[in-house]
């Protein structure tokens, strides 16, 4: 039986729209030196291992690893950096730790969105350079040409999907560490400007900065920390295909795999009824449907329907995020898994504040990798 | 802590120009590894792949882009990235993917194709520099690793002769490489004679810019017994990362390789290395470089590495042979997959596979070793039959 690994401490620096006032070290740091006092440890001693996620394009700088370890206290210690999401690495810690080699793992990710004045001349490098990329379009099209596939083939509909912008926007004017709260009617959504047809402009996650840091520990050592552990029961990670034409459009084939791999470490057989509830992704609005029917929280073509019965609201029997998601919290690049991580952790601590739902015991975090990737991530999170 | 074991490995040619894309070469070399542990796709549970700045490859996301080419279709796939170092930390990531329990078989893949970066990839490194402190300087790669050179001959005494007799070892060992890009039959005066890049490097002291994948198959110990009867094991890791403030460390000694060795021959129960370790491939992107590194291996005493190499200790024949492979000097530095090219060579040798380049006796164990970052990041593997 591998050794059972928990999150011990957990730490943020604020989320908003532009940061001009700190360094994205600065925020590293911030977030760390909460997440040390949360977890009770000194990294300088307790830490056995550290685990960045950062991508070098988005830094703008190459070898961006070069750079973490001394805002975390990492300096000469074992540090790597995955290129991944944030649960990706979260991964890598429970692995670390299960190897008996390492006790404390920590985990660090952050979006530093601001300072990169042409997002989408750097997110079409991520295209293939030969087939792809020489077309120049918006990296963003490839969501629209995929919900209008998923619309068709799910059966879900359009006004489905501008429920969940004001579901998640509504939501987000409660949390603290949410951006973009708004007051939004589906007129709203429905009638903003088109942006890449289906996809309306407030059908997409706008960019927030904001860093994050967890402390990971086996269960030999949380007794002696002080941090209330949330314990990591299952996870997994997958890629689907990564050229645009071998995929499969209109299903979440990764997050559907990922799923599959968290669940059955978890042992768990009935999703919807096992867990309590979910912060998925919602990068464009027709994802969290999307996920949601991946994900095996409904069946294909029903997260509509459960939308509309108000399933999925906060005061629903299975609230899907609550935080107001990448929608109304901002899109937080490789942090974005890590954000969605310290929201089910907060409410399985019963520390969520305004937000805070009740008598939750087991949540699940899901994060997707953003456009033109098919590469998602699933985490499943116990009080006990 | 289950044990894990190394059974399948290939690599590309390494080359100045592949004309193949960054996704086929990863292609070629993984379909290589599966082929020689006689595997395919379906018996692989997780893929992990490893490659340096995507600013070679002028990819965004350059592990989703090799995810495909790799093997990573429908599978967990996971990129790790620390700078030079990644060659060797991939099979690191691939062992505690499987020593966890958590997967049996992971294909590692490590590719880099740095010619797509015009007019030469030594311009990405420009990118590497902190961007407030040093960039504007505009500084290039060749001068801190002149500075630290400067600094290492200094602090010991060094000459450049006996520092270029490490460039004529490796690139005549890779004369025997099937796969080598810089074979060659060369004299200490040549390198000495070859133009000043940034004094004290000369351009022959200096490995090239390539192209090119290097891959390996690992697997847990159940998995390892049923596929092959020459299974190579993985007795230690270890990686440290030193801090990003390079001008305030004295370069003459990479502490960061020797903390990263001190881990890796702690799991591996190590107490002299000089005598329990029977061959070496140390990263050599630069000559004098598999000095440092050996020295921060501790193989032998600070300054004390030049020496070994004019006894002629470190010939493919000699005590302690270092880089048989021929090295990044002479096989080439298509910078991840030379570090991984590093861990097929020890398990080559160590299986008594590697051909004309096969050291004499029977190696027992061999360490495969990269460094990274702001001369800053040592990863280390060690492994044994």
């Amino acid at each position: 039986m591998p050794e059972r690994v928990a999150i011990v401490g957990v730490g943020y620096s604020d989320v908003r729209s532009t940061t001009p006032g700190l360094s994205y070290k600065e925020m590293m740091y911030e977030a760390a030196v909460r997440a040390y006092a949360d977890a009770g440890v000194n990294p300088r001693k307790d830490v056995d291992s550290f685990i960045c996620v950062s991508e070098d394009f988005w830094e703008g700088t190459s070898i961006f690893d070069e750079y973490v370890p001394d805002q975390l206290g990492g300096a000469l210690r074992p540090v790597h950096t995955v290129t991944g999401d944030g649960i990706h690495a979260l991964a890598c810690a429970a692995m670390l730790i299960r190897t008996g080699r390492a006790r404390i793992v920590v985990v660090e990710g952050h979006s530093k969105h601001s300072d990169i004045r042409t997002p989408h001349h750097i997110h079409n490098f991520a295209f293939d350079p030969i087939y792809h990329r020489p077309l120049g379009a918006h990296p963003y099209h490839l969501a629209g040409l995929e919900m209008n596939r998923f619309l068709h083939v799910s059966g879900n509909t359009r006004e489905q999907c501008a429920l969940v912008v004001r579901k998640n926007l509504t939501n987000a004017l409660l949390n603290p560490r949410a951006v973009y709260g708004a007051e939004v009617s589906l007129e709203d959504v429905l009638g903003a400007p088109p942006a890449f047809t289906p996809l309306g402009e407030l059908d997409i996650a706008r960019p927030a900065d904001g860093g994050f840091v967890m402390v990971v520990a086996a269960e030999s050592v949380v007794d002696d920390l002080a941090g209330e552990p949330v314990w990591i029961t299952g996870y997994g990670w997958c890629t689907g295909a990564s050229a645009v034409d071998s995929r499969q459009w209109g299903e979440a084939v990764y997050a559907r795999l990922a799923a599959e791999q968290a669940y059955r470490m978890a042992g768990i057989t009935n999703p919807f009824q096992d867990l309590d509830f979910a912060e998925i992704d919602d990068s464009f609005s027709y994802k969290e449907l999307e996920h949601l029917e991946a994900l095996r929280l409904c069946r294909p073509g029903e997260a509509g329907t459960l939308l509309e019965e108000g399933v999925t609201l906060p005061s629903g029997e299975f609230p899907v995020n609550v935080s107001g998601g990448s929608l109304g919290v901002g899109h937080l690049l490789e942090a974005t898994g890590l954000h969605r991580v310290y929201e089910v952790v907060l409410q399985l601590r019963g520390q969520a504040g305004p937000i805070q739902l009740a008598e939750v015991e087991r949540g699940l975090a899901q994060s997707w990798r953003n456009l033109p990737t098919t590469t998602g991530c699933v985490i499943i999170l116990e009080r006990s | 802590m289950g044990k894990v074991a190394v059974v399948g490995a290939g690599m590309t040619k390494f080359v100045r120009r592949a004309q193949e894309t960054g996704r086929e070469l990863a292609w070629q070399a993984a379909r290589m590894a599966l082929d020689s542990a006689g595997m395919t796709l379906k018996d692989v549970d997780a893929v992990v792949i490893g490659s340096a700045p995507d600013a070679f490859d002028g990819v965004h996301m350059k592990g989703e882009y090799l995810a495909d080419g790799s093997g990573g279709w429908r599978k967990p796939t996971m990129r790790n990235f620390v700078g030079g170092a990644t060659g060797v930390f991939a099979p690191i990531q691939g062992w505690y993917h499987i020593a966890s329990g958590q997967f049996d078989t992971v294909l590692v893949v490590c590719e880099e194709k740095m010619s797509s970066c015009h007019p030469h990839p030594q311009g990405a490194f420009l990118t590497i520099f902190d961007h407030t402190t040093e960039r504007p300087l505009g500084p290039n790669l060749l001068w801190i690793f002149a500075i630290e050179m400067n600094r290492y001959m200094t602090v010991h005494g060094i000459t450049k002769e006996e520092i270029a007799l490490v460039a004529v070892k490796n690139k005549r060992n890779a004369m025997d490489h099937p796969c080598a890009q810089l074979g060659e039959e060369l004299t200490v005066e040549d390198v000495l004679n070859s133009e000043i890049m940034a004094w004290p490097v000369n351009r022959l002291d200096v490995s090239p810019a390539s192209d090119g994948a290097a891959a390996v198959v690992m697997c847990a110990e159940h998995v390892a017994k049923r596929v092959t009867d020459k299974p190579v094991w993985v007795e230690g890791v270890g990686w440290h990362l030193d801090t990003a403030y390079w001008t305030n460390r004295d370069l003459y000694y990479p502490r960061y390789v020797e903390y990263a060795a001190r881990m890796a021959y702690d799991m591996a129960g190590i107490k002299e290395p000089r005598k329990e370790i029977n061959i070496v491939e140390p990263y050599d992107p630069f000559d004098y470089k598999e000095l440092h590194h050996l020295e921060g291996l501790l193989l032998c005493e600070r300054g004390e590495a030049p020496r070994l190499t004019a006894d002629g200790v470190t010939q493919r024949d000699g005590d302690l042979p270092v880089c048989p492979s021929g090295g990044l000097l002479g096989v080439g530095n298509p910078i991840a997959a030379a570090g991984l090219m590093k861990v097929c060579e020890i398990f080559w040798q160590l299986r008594g596979e590697a051909g004309k380049r096969q050291v004499p006796g029977t190696p027992k164990r061999g360490l495969a070793q990269a460094w990274g970052d702001l001369m800053q990041v040592g990863a280390v593997i060690i492994l044994g039959r």
